[in-house]
């Protein structure tokens, strides 16, 4: 059997058995998650939120997802057909790329690559050219104005994004995801934002980690960033002539983005799958282990989910010029500063 | 037929195909997409060759900024690119021109790496324990460091000239100033006047 599966065919059955199985995964968490976000959100507006379909409202999801697939696709007569049908499934498609390289547990990827966080910025940076695209495929004035000011912000925060990824890439000495998980191994005080082990360098970790979990709410076109799509000037910005199934690509494809966001938050900088004090000398079989890894990780990623619906819920809209001050002139020589101190740190400082 | 080869073949065949809808296709915003098609599958190749940081390296800075930048240019330009076409005839000889040294110069290169390189059993020092990162690495800042550094400052060059060339001081224009505007407090922005009913306040 083993050579079977080494096999090109064995090998394709068992890439493609595991890509569904992610897929179907996110999928259904994001049916909950969903759900998730817009409890909390009612919850700070002392609403109940969706509560009607299923217990709880638990179902609620699934009822918008099949009243969306349901309905009638409107393609605007002045639209470039080809562009605007292909930008909601490029969103999507990315949207879940880019989970090919999450590890869930230890071994628990699809794929295991040794430029892993540059993927991911490639794949995240490649998402603008769905929403751009979407925009001017649409042949109108908001979407494309929402277009253009996605593109802006999010080609903006990339790049502290990126210098903040290196500081964590400084501290890991890898960019392999799984690798910087595991160098975060043995407790709490080993993760990336308490220095990954340099304990000192936590005054520095603690806010670039801020600075990430803000830039992450940019990137992902999140209140308070979410100025492509602010209702009150630009109406929905570059989902106004979507309907139907592929607005709820898009919508799909935007919270796969903020999940995967979450979960990059708990990879970089919160340990991964690893519980906060280490679990190794109790003697514990290892699929137990690995299924507490799991549980572990899935709680990290919800936790930041929840962080941010609740920062949907209570940060009033950033105005644009706004938006671009912050990422250009603080959160960029800021993060900029932060790469040379743990870079010096890392030369100079020694081992503690 | 591996795995690799079809893979192979789809990207080789995505980049040309994708390469040539770039200079045929009729609306500029096409070209470009299809321009970005062509990096993206010419960074798949570079996967294949197993120089997986050029690959993404590609896919970061060129699809992922250059070509953003480009799309946001020819959007917003709406070229009409029925007279531009209206030269096509005049520059055609200049660009057939140019375009046959390229071939040329393309056709040598081939040759050389034939001869020369790899082709020929002159592989690069690669060893599988190191991953390609590490190679490059050591090789810009050890080998090419100053050629490295040279090269960082002739794009700040490039970089501050450009703020340079748009940088206007124009001083009838309000600006924002943002410690201010935060470090305002009430008993800066309110005062209490004790008006009298009817007579409203002077200044």
């Amino acid at each position: 059997m083993e050579s079977f599966w080494g096999s090109p065919v064995g090998w394709t059955i068992i890439t493609v058995g595991q890509t569904l199985a992610v897929i179907v995964g996110v999928m259904v968490s994001l049916a909950f998650l969903l759900w998730g976000d817009r409890k909390v959100w009612a919850g700070v507006q002392m609403r109940k939120g969706p509560n009607v379909v299923g217990p709880f409202g638990l179902m609620q999801s699934f009822a918008d997802f099949f009243k969306f697939v349901l309905k009638e696709v409107i393609i605007p007569a002045g639209a470039d057909k080809v562009v605007f049908l292909l930008a909601p499934l490029i969103s999507f498609v990315l949207a879940f790329a880019a989970w090919a390289i999450i590890p869930f547990a230890p071994g628990w990827v699809v794929s295991d690559i040794n430029v892993g966080i540059l993927y991911l910025l490639g794949i995240s940076s490649l998402g603008v050219y769905g929403i751009i695209m979407g925009g001017w495929a649409s042949n109108s004035k908001y979407p494309f104005l929402g277009a253009l000011r996605s593109a802006a912000q999010m080609v903006s925060y990339e790049v502290s994004i990126g210098f903040i990824i290196v500081t964590v890439i400084l501290i890991c000495g890898s960019m392999n995801l799984s690798d910087i998980v595991n160098h975060q191994a043995g407790g709490i005080w080993n993760w990336n934002v308490f220095g990954g082990g340099y304990l000192p360098l936590a005054i520095i970790m603690i806010p670039i980690m801020v600075m990430f979990y803000i830039s992450a709410l940019a990137e992902t076109n999140r209140p308070p960033f979410d100025l492509p799509e602010a209702e009150s000037e630009l109406v929905a910005g570059y989902q106004v002539e979507y309907s139907s199934t592929p607005y709820l690509l898009f919508m799909i494809g935007e919270y796969a983005n903020i999940v995967l966001m979450c979960a990059m938050i708990t990879i970089l900088f919160f340990g991964g799958w690893y519980f906060p004090v280490p679990l190794d000398g109790l003697g514990m079989p290892d699929w137990l282990l690995t299924i507490i890894y799991l549980l572990t990780f899935i709680g990290k990623v919800v936790f930041w989910f929840v962080m941010f619906a609740i920062a949907k819920a209570i940060v009033p809209r950033y105005r644009y010029d706004q938006l671009m001050r912050l990422g250009w002139k603080v959160f960029l020589p800021a993060s900029l500063a932060a790469v040379v101190i743990v870079a010096a740190y890392r030369v100079f400082g020694g081992t503690i | 037929m591996s795995l690799m080869a079809i893979a192979f073949y789809l990207m080789a065949a995505c980049t040309c195909v994708s390469g040539l809808l770039v200079v045929t296709a009729r609306n500029p915003v096409h070209s470009v997409l299809f321009l970005i098609l062509s990096f993206f599958s010419a960074a798949g190749l570079f996967v294949l060759l197993g120089a997986e940081f050029l690959a993404m390296l590609l896919i970061v800075v060129y699809v992922g900024a250059v070509a953003v930048l480009f799309l946001f240019v020819v959007m917003m330009l709406d070229v009409d690119f029925n007279k531009l076409r209206k030269g096509f005839a005049t520059y055609l000889p200049l660009g057939g021109a140019l375009a046959i040294v390229i071939l040329l110069e393309l056709i040598f290169v081939n040759i050389a790496v034939a001869n020369k390189g790899a082709a020929a059993g002159n592989l690069p020092h690669y060893s599988a324990a190191k991953s390609n990162i590490r190679m490059i690495g050591e090789q810009l800042y050890t080998t090419y460091a100053y050629l490295f550094e040279m090269a960082g400052f002739v794009l700040l060059v490039a970089m501050i000239g450009a703020i340079v060339l748009t940088l206007r001081h124009r001083t009838y224009v309000k600006r924002q100033d943002i410690h201010a505007q935060v470090t305002r407090r009430r008993k800066d922005a309110v005062a209490v006047v004790p008006a009298k009913s009817g007579e409203g306040i002077q200044e």
